[in-house]
């Protein structure tokens, strides 16, 4: 009896609602899981959980060939498929010190930029949508339709591309690719007026975005927020830029930086990005040198033992690839620094004190793909 | 004995006195509700099933796609289809659940749509019930629904109905506001309450014209309020698919869901037709002062057709506003409605009766 | 008075902002020629895939029912998940000799991730993409395809 007396008493402002958010939620784009406490609709704080969609692609490198592991780099980041086969094939040939065609780095630097517009358009739609705007995302699914296509004309698939090798690429692009990616640069040109107009612009957007989830610059450089998201913190970190590989020292374009740190910031980062890649696209498309598509490689690659880290700027952040390699066919160990997996890490930190619709519109503006974060 | 496409009353009044000369009084009563009842019923589910097929129609065209497509021409038995799929399905029995209060609710919800359509004048002579205090019988019943919105979500004993519930309830408690003074606006101008005697008023130039700018606000708010009132649109937060799943309707299935589905639905299609009365003349055609032949033309345009469409009009702007714009945060909802709507109302009020007074008005 | 232009402002801005919006949606209301829907089982027979679509991995046979696979087995080991397998029969020559040559091809669908390596390392290129892309089936096996047709035989001139 007694200890029932002392039990201590709760006071009622102070518990919390344990809502779960996913695996199975509408707003966390894939199977992600986020324990939130609330005090009415206000977020106290937030677990993520991750590891619903955990594939080993880490450990199934160690028994792959290194051309075998492009395939499975796809299906990391699967939005920006291209720029992490870019990663690991950029890793291959500086180990061993091969050099790439000219043609090679222009294409390859093409399809990056086309890789990251199509990832934005997708994460532009599923923001719309998270915002309750439904119509965004049939608008933005209807122009990535013309990058997939051309994608699907001269690789084949529309998806997961598997289309860089170490050495080159798998095969020349389509003699139609030159002229179909200038008439979707003009197309989207205009296009994406109608993104700015129906989204951007609008009153209720951006009451709802602007000022919402705060990250201090500071902040992003200690959780390693990188991509549009740490950039609207102001925290430069575009690796095309500092650090260029492909053609990107070629080429002139800005990095876009903000300074507010707030959701509204990072969606015009995306929303400015795209327009950069297409300024970069423009000079490069016209110029791409004759040449030979890949060079000739050994038919088992071996890398010499070491370790190896290699960095490119994929479309959500900064993805690094590290290989310890002790001289055989295949890596000893092989570790991905996904940018999503930094960048979900912040959520807590950005989301305490938001309302629950905030959460889901952060959420969007840090534009995670689940099967990177857990790989 | 004339029929007449233009005008109900004789018909009406042709089965009120063949019921009334054959049956007793007691009968005759208990016959016409019956009667009136399967029709409206009957009314209810044909608009219900449209309206369902006209919206996904309707957003398909604004997003670029072609809609339903399948199920005989044009989509057009695709709601039927979903119907037959829904009442196929299984109700799923919630454990823990409040059972009476779980079934319970979407009948409150179904019931609070089917009573406001009762007062609705669909053309002359073609109502239920005309009452003098007719709109604030149906302001009055329509914002019922709610109790069964808040009963659902609570009984539901999920997390994320409960919350669509209490939001849902802060937001109709609010709304309701907006709604009743637009209306009073215009109350104010016809100078009754009753639906028929308001379309009469209309004959000779619509309230929204009559009343200068003030009815014109007051149309703007009652759009507004009332999209907020069914639950739809930017203001959908009681149900918002990203943020609460499926809101306080997460844990229905089959026909009950079905039922929550044709309400919002049936409440939609209720305050289109509030707001075509009041504001855009109802049944009434549109009159020019002083165009005779003009006029006559329009007369030959059946009064029913022009309610329809003067309806249809109004849902497909509240459409246009849900395949739009994104959704509103709590918060601004309620900023929405007490910083904006209301004082604007109020002043609006105020205009509107100054002018009645100094006689302005058309 | 400065805040109460500002809180009309604030409407106005907000309004425009609304209208222009809605200026999107309505255009495209009323223009149905910019439909972007395909009409997929309709419009079968005159879909056509791009030519280097990776639907499935063929092994192309001539009009004589000959391929160019002679068995050698490197797409089996350049495949990273083993959707290929060699069986291979040994034959006798007229001169005596014992030779290797390939008895079934098996390609197992459900398990290829379409990286296009097997293609890549055939020295032979004997093998290509399909254009097939309809791969529905009711049981997984009919997945597990054997490539070399029966009866087929390798052409005559290629050399190991």
């Amino acid at each position: 009896m007694k200890e029932i007396i002392n039990l201590p008493v709760k006071n009622v402002e102070e518990e919390e609602y344990h809502i779960n958010m996913g695996p199975q939620h509408p707003s966390t784009h894939g199977v992600l899981r986020l324990v939130v406490s609330l005090q009415g609709e206000i977020v106290k704080s937030l677990k993520p959980h991750c590891g619903y969609i955990h594939r080993g692609i880490e450990k199934m490198c160690e028994k792959d060939t290194y051309p075998q592991i492009i395939h499975l780099t796809d299906r990391m980041d699967y939005l920006s498929a291209h720029i992490n086969n870019h990663a690991v094939c950029m890793l291959v040939e500086n180990a061993l010190e091969v050099e790439v065609p000219e043609r090679v780095k222009y294409i390859r630097t093409i399809v990056d930029e086309l890789n990251r517009i199509a990832s934005h358009q997708l994460w532009w739609c599923s923001f719309g949508m998270d915002m309750g705007g439904l119509t965004c995302f049939f608008y933005g699914l209807r122009d990535r339709e013309k990058i997939l296509d051309i994608f699907e004309e001269s690789f084949g698939s529309r998806l997961l591309h598997s289309y860089y090798t170490p050495g080159g690429l798998m095969m020349d692009i389509h003699p139609d690719f030159q002229k179909n990616v200038k008439a979707f640069i003009k197309y989207f040109r205009k296009k994406i007026k109608d993104y700015d107009e129906l989204l951007t612009g609008n009153i209720i957007m951006q009451l709802r975005t602007k000022g919402v989830g705060i990250l201090s610059k500071e902040d992003a450089i200690s959780y390693g927020v990188t991509g549009p998201s740490g950039r609207a913190s102001g925290f430069a970190c575009d690796v095309r830029k500092h650090h260029p590989y492909g053609v990107y020292d070629k080429v002139v374009f800005n990095e876009v930086m903000g300074t507010a740190g707030d959701t509204f910031e990072r969606y015009m980062m995306r929303m400015h990005e795209m327009h950069e890649s297409m300024k970069i696209i423009e000079q490069l498309i016209d110029n791409i040198p004759p040449g030979d598509y890949t060079t000739k490689m050994k038919a088992v690659l071996k890398l010499p033992a070491g370790e190896y880290f290699q960095r490119v700027e994929a479309a959500r952040g900064e993805l690094g690839v590290y290989v310890i390699s002790d001289g055989n066919k295949s890596p000893y160990r092989m570790k991905f620094r996904s940018p999503n997996f930094s960048n979900l890490s912040v959520l807590d930190h950005v989301s305490r004190g938001c309302k629950i619709a905030d959460l889901v519109a952060i959420g969007g503006s840090l534009d995670y793909v689940i099967p990177d974060i857990d790989r | 004995m004339n029929f007449s496409i233009y005008d109900f009353t004789s018909f009406t009044q042709w089965i009120d006195k063949l019921l009334y000369d054959n049956l007793p009084a007691f009968w005759a009563v208990v016959v016409e509700m019956t009667i009136i009842g399967l029709l409206v019923l009957l009314f209810y589910a044909l608009i219900g099933l449209f309206l369902v097929y006209a919206e996904r129609k309707v957003c398909a065209f604004m997003q670029n796609r072609v809609g339903p497509n399948r199920v005989g021409p044009f989509g057009f038995f695709q709601t039927i289809a979903d119907l037959l799929k829904l009442l196929m399905k299984e109700l799923v029995y919630i454990k823990n659940a409040d059972s009476l209060l779980f079934n319970i609710a979407p009948f409150i919800v179904i019931i609070a749509s089917f009573m406001a359509i009762a007062a609705i004048p669909f053309a002359k002579g073609l109502h239920a019930i005309d009452f003098d205090i007719g709109v604030l019988y149906v302001i009055a019943v329509s914002s019922l629904g709610v109790v069964g919105i808040l009963l659902a979500g609570w009984s539901s004993n999920n997390k994320y109905s409960l919350i669509g519930a209490m939001r849902s309830g802060a937001q109709i408690v609010s709304y309701e506001l907006s709604v009743g003074l637009s209306l009073v606006t215009i109350i104010i101008l016809a100078g009754t309450m009753q639906f028929s005697a308001m379309v009469e008023g209309q004959a000779n130039g619509w309230f929204i014209f009559k009343g200068h700018i003030p009815a014109f606000i007051a149309f703007i708010v009652f759009l507004i309020a009332s999209t907020a009132e069914t639950n739809r649109g930017p203001f959908d937060l009681a149900e918002a698919e990203s943020e609460l799943t499926a809101g306080f309707h997460t844990e229905y299935s089959g026909i009950k869901f079905a039922f929550f589905f044709l309400a919002e639905y049936m409440n939609m299609f209720i305050l289109a037709s509030i707001a075509a009365t009041v504001f855009l003349g109802g049944w009434m055609p549109f009159h020019v002062g002083g165009w005779e032949g003009f006029n006559h033309i329009m007369d030959f345009i059946p009064p029913f057709v022009w309610y329809i469409g003067k309806t249809f009009f109004i849902i497909w702007i509240m459409m246009w506003f849900k395949w739009t714009f994104p959704r509103l945060r709590i918060d601004q909802l309620l900023t929405l409605e007490w910083k904006y709507l209301l004082p604007i109302n109020l002043v609006n009020i105020l205009i509107m009766a100054f002018i009645v007074l100094m006689g302005w008005h058309f | 008075m400065n805040s109460f232009f500002e809180y009309f402002a604030d409407i106005f801005r907000a309004v425009k902002s609304l209208l222009t919006g809605m200026k999107v949606t309505g255009r495209y209301f009323f223009s149905p020629w910019e439909i972007v829907t395909q009409q997929y089982p309709e419009n079968r027979k005159t879909l056509k895939m791009y030519d280097r679509f990776k639907g499935e991995v063929i092994m192309p046979h001539n009009e004589h029912n000959e391929h160019r696979c002679t068995g050698c087995g490197i797409c089996e080991t350049a495949c990273p998940n083993g959707s290929i397998e060699i069986i291979q029969a040994k034959i006798d020559m007229p001169d005596g000799k014992k030779k290797r040559i390939i008895d079934k091809h098996i390609y197992r669908l459900g398990m290829c991730t379409f990286c296009g390596l097997c293609i890549k390392s055939c020295p032979s290129d004997a093998l290509a993409w399909g254009q097939e892309f309809e791969h529905a089936v009711f049981d997984r096996s009919k997945l597990n395809k054997t490539l070399n047709q029966p009866g087929s035989s390798i052409i005559k001139d290629i050399v190991e």
